[in-house]
């Protein structure tokens, strides 16, 4: 069987909470991690109000998921795309999201930003780059 | 890479054809199922839109859905094409892969 | 070639399990190969044997499950999503203290790595969801 690694793309367009969608597509990335692809995650659209910091479910009673985005680094998953303009439509800036980061074993395990901000065109043909795209 | 995006939501309810539009980059293929078909009949608020997008991307609509519906060929716009199931499936083969806007 | 297909949502509430299906019967016409299906988030729900739908209406898990028996179909349920959900085999009954099962054979409870899998394996994955 031959082992080729594939572009491997996650694309989260749903916010939090409201469904379930990003949980259990969060779920499925930490498990794919494991699989050595070439993986990386696209958030649009809605999908950005996934990595908002300061998310607090105490008063809805479901579990706060977001620490675990912070936890992708050590899965090795260090290609975070947001989009830029998915952002701006909603008010928000890099500086309301978490701050992801991955540890670089070839630079003295320096930190490493993880979500990288890109335009709709650029978002565009990372799409286009992937070979396999999960949706939820 | 080829891609056959889907859209598969009334563009009158959720942003997800427009979405998709604004991603596919020129020469992809676009196939409208389920509530997507909507998108593709004459006359609606979004038929410039569509027609606008013909200039650089592929549309499909999937007939049975269109059927289902109420609505029939003639009420398709001119340049997108009608295909049942297995156009489906030959549109999947043939572009490199399928992304799904959901 | 080879096709992965992807369900996120249960039957009857939403297409999403009927395109697919009518996705694969038509893949498996023109004989191409199903790699797998796998049911995601409400998904999984199209695997209860408990389903009794009016029968003027369709029946969406035995029409699933006469497909995969006659073509051999590999359709995975993922464990996660059926534990959240209530789908149960006798494997998670006898782990979890549960008194019934209620998934139809042969539609089996795994994990999701098998979606990762089937991404890998398949020439082309096909997502239907909400």
């Amino acid at each position: 069987m031959s082992e080729t690694i594939k572009q491997f793309l996650y694309l989260n367009r749903k916010a939090p909470y409201g469904t379930i969608y990003a949980w259990e597509s969060l779920e499925v990335v930490l498990i794919g991690a494991a699989f050595d692809q070439d993986v990386s995650l696209a958030f649009v659209d809605d999908g950005v109000y996934q990595l908002t910091k300061g998310q607090d479910t105490a008063g809805i009673g479901m579990k706060n998921f977001s620490p675990t985005y912070a936890a992708l680094g050590d899965y090795e998953v260090k290609k975070i795309f947001v989009e830029k303009e998915s952002l701006e439509e909603r008010g928000l800036s890099l500086d309301d999201l978490q701050h992801l980061v991955w540890e670089d074993e070839d630079d003295d395990y320096a930190e490493k930003d993880s979500i990288k901000l890109v335009s709709r065109d650029e978002m565009a043909a990372i799409m286009d780059g992937a070979d396999v795209v999960f949706s939820f | 890479m080829s891609t056959l995006h889907t859209v598969n939501k009334s563009p009158f309810e959720k942003t997800s054809l427009d979405a998709c539009l604004a991603h596919a980059t020129a020469g992809s293929n676009v196939l409208l199922i389920e509530d997507g078909v909507y998108a593709a009949t004459k006359g609606t608020a979004v038929e410039q839109r569509v027609k606008q997008a013909l200039d650089s991307v592929k549309l499909y609509v999937l007939g049975p859905d269109l059927v289902a519906r109420g609505l029939s060929d003639d009420r398709v716009i001119d340049g997108i094409s009608v295909v049942d199931y297995a156009g489906f499936v030959d549109l999947a083969a043939e572009n490199d892969k399928v992304q799904a806007w959901l | 070639m080879k096709f992965a297909i992807q369900v996120n949502e249960g039957p009857y509430q939403h297409q999403a399990s009927d395109s697919a299906y009518f996705f694969t019967k038509a893949a498996l016409e023109k004989g191409h190969e199903i790699f797998r299906v796998f049911f995601y988030h409400d998904g999984v729900n199209n695997s209860t044997n408990l389903t009794t739908p009016p029968q003027d209406d369709r029946n969406i898990v035995e029409r699933w499950a006469e497909l995969a028996e006659q073509h051999n179909l590999d359709m995975v349920v993922c464990v996660a999503a059926a534990q959240r959900r209530g789908i149960v085999d006798e494997g998670e009954a006898k782990r979890n203290g549960k008194d019934a099962t209620n998934i139809r054979e042969p539609f089996r409870i795994s994990g999701l790595g098998q979606l990762v899998e089937a991404a890998i394996q398949s020439d082309r994955l096909v997502v239907f969801g909400d």
